[in-house]
């Protein structure tokens, strides 16, 4: 079984971002990225659903600007095999990714891909679930636990009230939470050895998908600040200012 | 325009989240219908409590097997079926949804608004991106709109209608995912994201052990639920439906007191809207003070039993 793993490239998750002056957007430039720390679970539960000789290949995709590539040669410094990236410019939203990335299962044929439950710059939580949709698979979102049962797959959900166990048909769909594993680090000489693997160059024209965005930014705003309060003394000034001041006693 | 609402009940009760959804529905201006997908009888029970209210002019039930257990496939496909009539589809951000509604958007070729927190106009809506670190407003250029809808900014709509309750037209279950089991902890307390008090521990609980004799006893003097920060979670200290923040549940409520939590950019994306903030911390230094209305720099194995006792003798 081959399993595809898309890693974005995001703003490291120790920077906080500013916004724009102008209200464009915010600042990109010169700020730390990183792969998106839930794609970082996702190529790692590739591999070692490789290493324990129930995967055969780790495909990483990235669809993004030519500096994506470095976000894949992390994935190929972890372990994966062969990267591909698709090059584009600007927004492309998750529908959009989702179309692409179905063109690039229906060229790779992969029998499982496991995606982030989101990426942590747009928070939209929606590219796994709309690439199944495109696909016709089955799905399991924010899953803590993944066993393989021959081409089929039992996975454990992290949902509201608990803890979920589901059965998907394969080929399938599943988006990672953070308690599915502790990613590894690359090692030096895995980093050298990532140099040399191949990175597949590719464009959104080769896939012929349409990526004009279905949403229109109008602004970007700073939200409304909270400013720091008091520090109390002790127990009991405490008390009574949530009792007199805040009034929430 | 005619919007479809999808209710988030546990298959008895409706539950809050979608009263808070409704208002965000009703302000897109055109009449709010409602659709109960659920397995056995207590769908209808849910779908009575959404005739009460304010607002929906028609509940349709869809009741059967498939939907019993939250599966991605068959609701989403229901959601399709009933899609000709409708403009806009409106559901509340829980795990249920945040699962079904990006599949219903992609089946219809649109682009999903994830979260908003505002609605703007009929098509304009605001949504926070990179942990609520700023606020886009976007405009959406989709005939049919698919959103989902950050709870804890929206106000729960009341009780006042009487709508038809109809069944809804049914549809094939892709048989692609089947249920298996769930682990689902029965509490007393209060919901987290509807819980008006919400008493949170972090890494430096340093046991479950120690949450459940100096986090929840708080907690229950206060009539308050749970939460966690993703340290205490991944440590095991706290189940993972405890976890608040960017990545996990969003919370306002009008107390929130975060007992040995750092206050890192994730954890404060999921409560800084919260009324009054209440840090201890033993760190001066730790940026939660920067959110914290009111900061109580001590050792907690020493503050929060006597908070506890000092609100016993409040008569809490
Ligand atoms: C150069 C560039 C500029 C951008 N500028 C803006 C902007 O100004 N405003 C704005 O709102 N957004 C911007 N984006 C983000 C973009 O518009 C989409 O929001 C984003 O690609 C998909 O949304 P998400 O990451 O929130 O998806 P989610 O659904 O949250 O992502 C879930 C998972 O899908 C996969 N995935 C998502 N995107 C990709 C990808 N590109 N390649 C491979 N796998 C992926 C990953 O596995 C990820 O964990 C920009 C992106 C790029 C690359
Ligand atoms: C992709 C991603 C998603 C994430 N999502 C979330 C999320 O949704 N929610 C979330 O919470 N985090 C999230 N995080 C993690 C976040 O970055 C922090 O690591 C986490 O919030 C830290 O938890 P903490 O404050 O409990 O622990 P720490 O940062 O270790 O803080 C512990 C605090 O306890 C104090 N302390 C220690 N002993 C005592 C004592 N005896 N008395 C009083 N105070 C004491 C210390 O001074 C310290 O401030 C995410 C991270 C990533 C990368």
């Amino acid at each position: 079984m081959k399993v595809l793993v898309p890693v974005k490239r995001v703003v490291d998750y120790n920077v906080k971002v500013r916004v724009k002056s102008d209200g464009t957007g915010v600042e990109l430039a010169n700020v730390k990225m990183s792969m998106n720390p839930f794609d970082e679970i996702a190529v790692e539960e590739a591999l070692r659903l490789k290493e324990a000789g129930k995967a055969t290949e780790v495909v990483v995709v990235s669809i993004g600007p030519a500096q994506a590539s470095e976000t894949i040669r992390t994935a190929l410094a972890m372990g994966a095999d062969r990267g591909i990236l698709v090059k584009a410019e600007g927004n492309v939203e998750p529908l959009a990714v989702a179309k692409i990335l179905k063109a690039v299962v229906d060229a790779e044929q992969p029998g499982l891909v496991i995606l982030g439950k989101q990426a942590i710059d747009d928070d939209s939580n929606q590219t796994g679930q709309m690439l199944a949709a495109l696909l016709g698979w089955s799905q399991a979102t924010f899953a803590s636990k993944l066993e393989v049962e021959g081409s089929d797959f039992k996975v454990t959900r992290e949902v509201d009230g608990g803890l979920q166990t589901i059965k998907l048909k394969g080929p399938a769909i599943v988006t990672t939470d953070l308690r599915l594993n502790e990613p590894r680090y690359a090692s030096l000489p895995n980093i050298m050895k990532a140099k040399k693997k191949p990175i597949d160059d590719k464009s959104v024209a080769d896939y012929g998908v349409d990526v004009t965005p279905r949403l229109e930014v109008l602004k970007t705003a700073e939200p409304a600040g909270r400013k720091a309060g008091v520090k109390v003394k002790d127990v009991a000034e405490l008390v009574n200012k949530l009792k007199t001041e805040a009034g929430v006693l | 325009m005619t919007t479809l609402l999808i209710a988030e009940h546990d298959h008895e009760t409706l539950k809050d989240s979608t009263n808070k959804a409704l208002t965000a529905a009703s302000q897109l201006g055109g009449d709010v219908h409602v659709l109960v997908a659920g397995g056995g009888q207590g769908t209808k029970a849910a779908a009575e409590a959404a005739a009460k209210l304010a607002g929906v002019t028609k509940v349709l039930v869809a009741e059967g097997p498939a939907y019993e257990h939250d599966l991605a496939e068959p609701l989403a496909a229901l959601i399709v079926a009933l899609a000709p009539n409708y403009d806009a589809f409106v559901a509340p951000a829980t795990s249920r949804f945040k699962n079904v509604m990006p599949r219903v958007a992609a089946l219809l070729d649109v682009m999903q608004v994830s979260e908003i927190i505002k609605v703007v106009a009929p098509d304009t809506y605001e949504r926070p991106i990179y942990a609520g670190n700023a606020i886009q407003t976007v405009k959406s250029k989709d005939a049919k709109k698919v959103i989902t809808v950050r709870t804890s900014t929206f106000a729960a709509a009341g009780e006042g209608g009487s709508a038809a309750i109809e069944n809804a037209a049914s549809a094939a279950d892709p048989g692609l995912s089947s249920f298996v089991g769930e682990e689902v902890a029965k509490s007393d307390r209060p919901e987290l994201t509807s819980a008006k008090i919400i008493v949170s521990g972090g890494r430096a609980m340093q046991s479950r052990e120690n949450f459940a004799k100096y986090i929840e006893p708080l907690a229950d003097k206060l009539g308050a639920g749970v939460g966690a920060s993703r340290a205490a979670v991944d440590a095991g200290y706290a189940p993972n439906d405890w976890q608040v923040g960017q990545t996990g549940k969003v919370v306002a409520p009008e107390l929130y007191v975060a007992v040995g939590i750092s206050g890192a950019i994730q954890h404060l994306a999921g409560m800084k809207d919260s009324k009054v903030i209440v840090a201890i911390n033993k760190d001066e230094d730790a940026p939660i003070f920067q959110v914290a209305d009111y900061g109580l720099v001590a050792d907690l194995y020493q503050a929060v039993p006597e908070l506890t006792e000092a609100l016993g003798k409040l008569g809490k």
